[in-house]
C-alpha cells in the first residue's frame, strides 16, 4: 500500500513523444484511472510505473523512494495485461504460483496462498486446467489472481475488461471495484472507455497526445471540465459545442453564434468577456430542455431526426447549419420537422476560450 | 407451353455438374503427376537398397536373389576387400555421431541466444547483420576449403585425430548457425511482448524469464533446428574427406566413398547394406518428427 508519484515524467521513442511532462500523485489505496483515446500515452505511463519502460525524463516514486532505476521484479507490483499474458505451458495453479516460486516461498505457503486467491476469485475449480482451456472471463480472473497472490503494493491494470463481452464487462466492473475497496491496494487502471473510468475510479487522469488534460474526481470532470478535450470526451452523448463571440450592448451581454443569440447574466458575461471574446459554448445534451412552445432566451430550431433509446431519446435539432443533440424522456410528439425551442440554464453552460481551448467558466 | 430457354437451362445443369466433376478429376490428376509420380523412383531406389543388401547376387529390380545376411557382416567383423582391411564400422559411426551431435548442441546453444538477441534487442547494425546472414546462407563450403585449411592449421586442429574432427564440427556449426538463428528468431518474434513483461513483473530477471517462460514456448523451433543441424553434421562429406587422412578418424560418408573409389571390383551388396545403415538415423528422424518440422512453417504459439 504505497503512494505513487510521477514527477514530471516524459517518455520519448526517438522523435515520438509518447508522454510529455506528466505530474501525477496517487494516494495510498486510491483507485486511479488513466483515461484517454488510443495512442494518448496511458499504456506507456503504466509500463513506466511497472518499470518495463524507463522514463526519458523525470522520476517515479513509491512513497518517497525513487524507484526510477529499479527493475520490475524489485518493485512489488502486480499487473494484469490486456491480453492477460498467461503462461500457456503452465496450468492455472502454476501460473498463479509463479510469482511466489520466484520469491522462493516455502511450498505449503505457496499452496495456501494460491488456493486462497483462487477461492476469492472463484476459480478454485479450474486450478488444473491450462489457459487455452478457459473462457475469456476465467482467463482474466487467473491473470488477476497471479497479480494479487504476492500481495503487491501497487496493482496495475491495462484495459483488463476490453476483451470481455458487454454483459460480463459490466459484472466485472462492479467486482473489480469491490475487490479493490476490500484489499485497499493502490490501483492504476488504464482504459479508453469513459463509462468504465467514471464508474470505477476515485480519481481520473484524462490524457491526450501524451499530456495530462485534467486529474480530478469523476463528478468534477463531468461538471467542471478544464478544457474542450475533457468536456467532449466525458459523457455520452458528448457535449454540444457551438462557436461564437461575446458581445456587449448597453451593459447587456450576449453570446452570438450567428444562427442564434443568447442573453447572458451580467456577472457571467463580464466574467467571460474579461478573459476572452471568441469563445465556444458547451452544454450537455441532458442539460438542454426541449419546448414546443416559444420560450424567452431560447435557441430556436427544427427537429432533424430522433433516436429512441428506450429509456431516453436523443433528439437532433437543426439550428441554421448546426445540429444540436438533446437527451430527453421519450416523447412521441417530437417528430422530424417540428419547430422547437431549447432552454439551457446558465449554471449548465460551459464556456471555452476558442484559441487555448481552456475552460473559462 | 414450355419456354425453350427453360428447357435449355435444365440440360445445362447436368452438363455443368459434369464439367465440375471433370475439373476436380483434372486437379487430382495434376497432383498425382506432379507430386506422386516423381516420388515413385525414389521409393524404388530405397526399395532396391533394401533388397540388394539382402541378396548375394547383383539384382536389377526388386526381387532378391539368394537371400543372405553376408552383406551385413560389417556390423560384427572387419571388412576385407582385396588386400585392404577397413576399420570396424562402429568407431566410424561414433566419429560421425561426434560431429553430428556436437554440431547440434553447438548450433542450438548459440542460435537460441543469437535468435533472441536479433528478435528482442535493439542494437546498431541489427538490420545489416540480418541481411548479412541471409547472404551468408548462399555460401557452399567448397569455396572455403583452402581458407579453412589455413585456419585449422593455425589453430593446431589439422592432422590431430579427434581434434581435426572437432575442427570439422566447429566449421559445420559456424556455417549452420546463421540460418538456425534466423529460424529461431522467427519463433521468438511470434511470442508476444507482454508474456515477457508479465514474467518480469512477476519477479524474473531477464535471464530467468528467458529460461522459464520463453524457451519452453519455442521448443518446437529448438527441436527443428536440432534435427536439421544433426542431419547436417551426419551427412557432411567434403570437409572430412579433405582434412582427415587417417582412416581411424573417418566418418561414414568418407568410408562409403572409399569402398567405391579404390577397386575395380565393387561389392554392391555390402555397399547397399552400409548405405542403408547410414540412412537409418535420417529415416528415423524424419518419420518421427513430421509434425514438429511442419511447425516451422506454421509458426510458434497460439494466443
Amino acid at each position: 500500500m504505497v503512494r505513487v508519484t510521477l514527477d514530471h515524467v516524459s517518455k520519448f521513442f526517438g522523435k515520438v513523444k509518447a508522454v510529455v511532462d506528466l505530474y501525477l500523485e496517487i494516494r495510498d489505496g486510491e483507485f486511479v484511472a488513466l483515461l484517454g483515446p488510443s495512442g494518448c500515452g496511458k499504456t506507456t505511463t503504466l509500463l513506466m510505473i511497472a518499470g518495463i519502460y524507463k522514463p526519458t525524463k523525470g522520476r517515479i516514486l513509491f512513497d518517497d523512494e525513487d524507484v526510477t532505476d529499479l527493475p520490475p521484479k524489485d518493485r512489488n507490483i502486480g499487473m494484469v495485461f490486456q491480453s492477460y499474458a498467461l503462461y500457456p505451458h503452465m496450468t492455472v495453479y502454476e501460473n498463479i504460483a509463479f510469482p511466489l516460486r520466484l520469491k522462493k516461498a516455502p511450498k505449503n505457503e505457496i499452496d495456501r496462498k494460491v488456493k486462497e486467491v483462487a477461492k476469492l476469485l472463484q476459480i478454485d475449480h479450474l486450478l488444473d486446467r491450462k489457459p487455452s482451456q478457459l473462457s475469456g472471463g476465467q482467463q482474466q480472473r487467473v491473470a488477476l489472481g497471479r497479480a494479487l497472490v504476492k500481495e503487491p503494493d501497487v496493482l496495475l491494470l491495462d484495459e483488463p475488461l476490453s476483451n470481455l463481452d458487454a454483459k460480463l464487462r459490466i459484472l466485472m466492473r462492479a467486482e473489480l471495484k469491490r475487490l479493490q475497496k476490500e484489499l485497499k491496494i493502490t490501483t492504476v487502471y488504464v482504459t479508453h472507455d469513459q463509462v468504465e473510468a467514471m464508474s470505477m475510479a476515485d480519481r481520473i487522469a484524462v490524457m491526450n497526445a501524451g499530456r495530462l488534460q485534467q486529474y480530478a474526481e469523476p463528478h468534477d470532470l463531468y461538471n467542471k471540465p478544464a478544457n474542450l478535450f475533457v468536456a467532449g470526451f466525458i459523457g455520452a452523448p458528448p457535449m454540444n459545442f457551438i462557436e461564437g463571440s461575446i458581445r456587449e450592448v448597453n451593459g447587456n451581454y450576449f453570446f452570438d453564434a450567428g444562427v442564434f443569440t443568447l442573453k447572458l447574466s451580467n456577472e457571467l458575461g463580464e466574467l467571460i468577456a474579461s478573459k476572452s471574446t471568441d469563445v465556444i459554448l458547451g452544454f450537455r445534451p441532458e442539460h438542454a430542455k426541449i419546448s414546443i412552445t416559444e420560450r424567452p432566451n431560447a435557441i430556436k430550431g427544427a427537429i432533424y431526426v430522433t433516436e429512441p433509446l428506450g429509456r431516453d431519446m436523443v433528439v437532433n435539432v437543426k439550428v441554421g447549419n448546426i445540429i444540436i443533440k438533446v437527451l430527453t424522456e421519450p416523447n412521441p410528439t417530437l417528430t422530424p420537422g417540428k419547430t422547437v425551442w431549447l432552454v439551457i440554464s446558465e449554471d449548465k453552460m460551459h464556456f471555452f476560450d476558442k484559441s487555448t481551448e481552456k475552460a473559462i467558466v | 407451353m414450355t419456354h425453350p430457354s427453360y428447357k435449355r437451362s435444365r440440360r445445362s445443369i447436368s452438363t455443368r455438374r459434369l464439367i465440375a466433376l471433370l475439373r476436380s478429376l483434372a486437379k487430382y490428376l495434376i497432383v498425382v503427376i506432379v507430386a506422386v509420380i516423381p516420388i515413385i523412383p525414389i521409393l524404388l531406389m530405397y526399395g532396391w537398397l533394401l533388397v540388394q543388401s539382402f541378396s548375394s547376387r547383383v539384382v536389377l529390380g526388386l526381387v532378391p536373389s539368394g537371400l543372405t545376411i553376408e552383406n551385413w557382416k560389417f556390423l560384427w567383423s572387419p571388412v576385407k576387400m582385396g588386400l585392404k582391411t577397413y576399420p570396424n564400422i562402429w568407431p566410424i559411426t561414433l566419429n560421425t555421431l561426434f560431429i553430428a551431435l556436437g554440431e547440434a548442441a553447438l548450433v542450438v546453444l548459440v542460435s537460441t541466444m543469437a535468435g533472441y538477441a536479433l528478435s528482442r534487442m535493439n542494437f546498431r547494425g541489427r538490420v545489416g547483420l540480418m541481411q548479412f546472414i541471409i547472404a551468408l546462407h548462399a555460401f557452399p563450403s567448397v569455396i572455403l576449403l583452402i581458407a579453412l585449411f589455413i585456419i585449422l592449421n593455425k589453430l593446431g586442429l589439422y592432422g590431430k585425430g579427434y581434434l581435426t574432427l572437432m575442427g570439422v564440427m566447429l566449421i559445420k556449426a559456424g556455417l549452420d548457425i546463421p540460418m538456425a538463428s534466423w529460424i529461431i528468431k522467427g519463433f521468438f518474434d511470434s511470442i508476444p511482448w507482454d508474456i515477457e513483461w508479465a514474467a518480469l513483473v512477476d519477479g524474473c530477471t531477464r535471464w530467468r524469464a528467458w529460461r522459464s517462460v520463453i524457451v519452453p514456448l519455442i521448443l518446437p523451433g529448438i527441436g527443428a533446428i536440432s534435427i536439421f543441424s544433426f542431419l547436417s553434421g551426419w551427412s557432411e562429406f567434403l570437409l572430412v574427406f579433405t582434412y582427415v587422412k587417417d582412416e581411424t578418424y573417418y566418418t561414414l560418408p568418407v568410408l562409403i566413398y572409399h569402398l567405391i573409389g579404390e577397386f575395380r571390383f565393387i561389392n554392391w551388396g555390402m555397399l547397399a547394406a552400409i548405405g542403408l545403415f547410414y540412412a537409418i538415423p535420417t529415416l528415423i528422424f524424419f518419420s518421427t518428427s513430421q509434425k514438429l518440422l511442419l511447425r516451422i512453417y506454421v509458426g510458434g504459439i497460439k494466443r
